[in-house]
């Protein structure tokens, strides 16, 4: 507990002449699942990007707590070093499954996939290692040799979670996991995503634009607008007294019920 | 002497509403307040006057706007108002409890899991979890048949009790108590009241707001009455 899984300092990155995201500080901790909320294009999603190093910063550095050499920078190392990473200690959810899935190959050679791709090749453990992960995220295991193009939105994301689940990652990345679901699906999956973060102890960063998501799942949040942070800090405190006007405006503006 | 659990000094919070003209409301201040292990305080006052307020800035959902407050052993106490918000979390889950009369409530997770939850996270496993989060939910009454049920249907008052079973499963060093007796019938009032003298004799630094003169006389062993402020510009 006495080391960040990930330090971020100083990032920026611009696309031409529009801003993406600048001063970007923060660190993880083990087990610790952080949201990163704010509106469209306020650079949610660049953070993210630029810490699960889809995403080259200009400039700042992203530290990653690797098993055997401590925090290095990611954009330091090695692209093989860097792709065993994201294939092993990350996992990362993309808000359309389709993003994160192939779409040709079934349920199960979806999670298999992941396993062999960092060297697993006993196919009736890869088999059984699929089948129980289906089975963590509540799929229907009868349809484990279907297509995902034939599965509902729902059924879809609980395929691309069980894949990123299934190195037994320590950070998982995820960009509004639940946002293009409907409100039934959504509280469903929401609340295992909770039972799932916490029985495994992962660290997390959620980008959201909901503040009911942040505070279901997250300890802490960073509020964003403009490509910058304009607040951070424990999730009750921010949504029962949030200090920046921004905030303010942003949680005043939640429906209660 | 008696060392504090719960030490506040100089304790200070207002309100800056920065969309509404940027309008400064103070709620508290200059409160300082020393609670001992197994020592019950409670908080009187008007209505509106900075209660619930005060045990918010304590648990941290509240950002003190000036002075500190330490929860803990005094060798190792942390400051709420300095501490990183992962220190709060852990405060949270070992040393200090919060029970409120109102139950958040998360969609689709049955009543009893939400009992067990505190525990669970602690690392108690599961079937001890899931037996002292039996005992609880009998003891406040509520029916067997309710409890692997999720509490969105359930009545007021289950939900309340529920939160109460939540509040209590763990054996807090410290807690806060937001009328935890509010709407409550007699019988469950009673066994409220039983709740906080074990966790006293357990050695708990207890702060409460209780509306309730009976429940107030049965457990407080003295009180912090706040005075109103007034609200300026």
């Amino acid at each position: 507990m006495d080391e960040p899984i990930l330090s971020v300092t100083d990032l920026k990155k611009t696309y031409g002449a529009i801003r993406g995201c600048k001063n970007i500080s923060f660190d993880i901790w083990p087990g610790e699942v952080l949201a990163v909320v704010g509106e469209s294009g306020s650079g949610k999603s660049t953070v993210l990007n630029c810490t699960s190093a889809r995403l080259e910063p200009d400039a700042g550095t992203v530290r990653y707590a690797t098993r055997c050499d401590g925090l290095k920078n990611i954009f330091d190392m090695s692209e093989p070093e860097r792709r065993f990473l994201m294939r092993t200690d990350w996992g990362f959810v993309h808000q359309n499954p389709r993003d994160g899935l192939l779409m040709d190959m079934s349920a199960g050679a979806n999670i298999g996939e992941r396993l062999m791709a960092i060297g697993e090749r006993n196919y009736s453990k890869i088999r059984d290692d699929a089948g129980e992960w289906l089975g963590r995220v509540e799929f229907d295991l009868e349809r484990i040799d279907d297509l995902p193009t034939r599965f509902s939105g729902g059924m879809q994301q609980r395929v691309q979670i069980a894949r990123n689940l299934v190195t037994k990652p320590r950070l998982v990345f995820m960009d509004e996991p639940t946002g293009g679901l409907d409100v039934s699906v959504q509280a469903r999956l929401l609340d295992m995503l909770r039972t799932l973060v916490s029985d495994l102890g992962l660290a997390a960063i959620i980008v959201t634009h909901d503040l009911v998501v942040a505070r279901l799942l997250a300890h802490r949040m960073i509020v964003m607008r403009r490509g910058e942070i304009v607040e951070s800090g424990l999730t009750d405190q921010i949504l029962d007294d949030p200090q920046h006007p921004y905030s303010q405006l942003l949680v005043s503006s939640i429906l209660q019920n | 002497m008696t060392t504090s659990f719960i030490q506040i000094e100089g304790l200070s919070k207002s309100f800056t509403l920065h969309n509404q003209g940027g309008i400064t409301l103070p709620v508290l201040n200059l409160v300082d307040l020393k609670i001992s292990s197994g020592e019950c305080v409670v908080v009187t006052g008007p209505s509106g006057v900075g209660k619930s307020s005060l045990l918010k800035c304590i648990y941290g959902n509240y950002l003190a706007t000036e002075g500190s407050v330490h929860v803990g052993p005094p060798e190792t106490a942390l400051d709420i108002t300095r501490a990183a918000p992962r220190e709060i979390v852990n405060l949270r889950r070992y040393t200090l409890g919060y029970v409120t009369q109102f139950l958040r409530i998360v969609p689709r997770v049955p009543a009893i899991e939400i009992v067990m939850e505190p525990l669970r996270i602690l690392g108690v496993d599961l079937d001890e979890a899931r037996e002292r989060s039996a005992k609880m939910l009998a003891r406040l009454n509520i029916p067997e048949r309710l409890w692997s049920l999720a509490p969105s249907t359930f009545s007021g008052g289950e939900q309340q009790r529920i939160n109460l079973a939540r509040g209590f499963i763990v054996e807090y060093p410290a807690l806060l108590l937001d009328e935890p007796t509010a709407s409550l019938d007699a019988e469950n009032r009673q066994v409220v009241v039983g709740l906080i003298e074990e966790a006293k004799q357990n050695g708990s630094a207890i702060l409460g707001i209780f509306h309730d003169k009976e429940v107030r006389d049965a457990v407080a062993d003295r009180e912090l009455l706040l005075k109103e402020l007034g609200v300026a510009a």
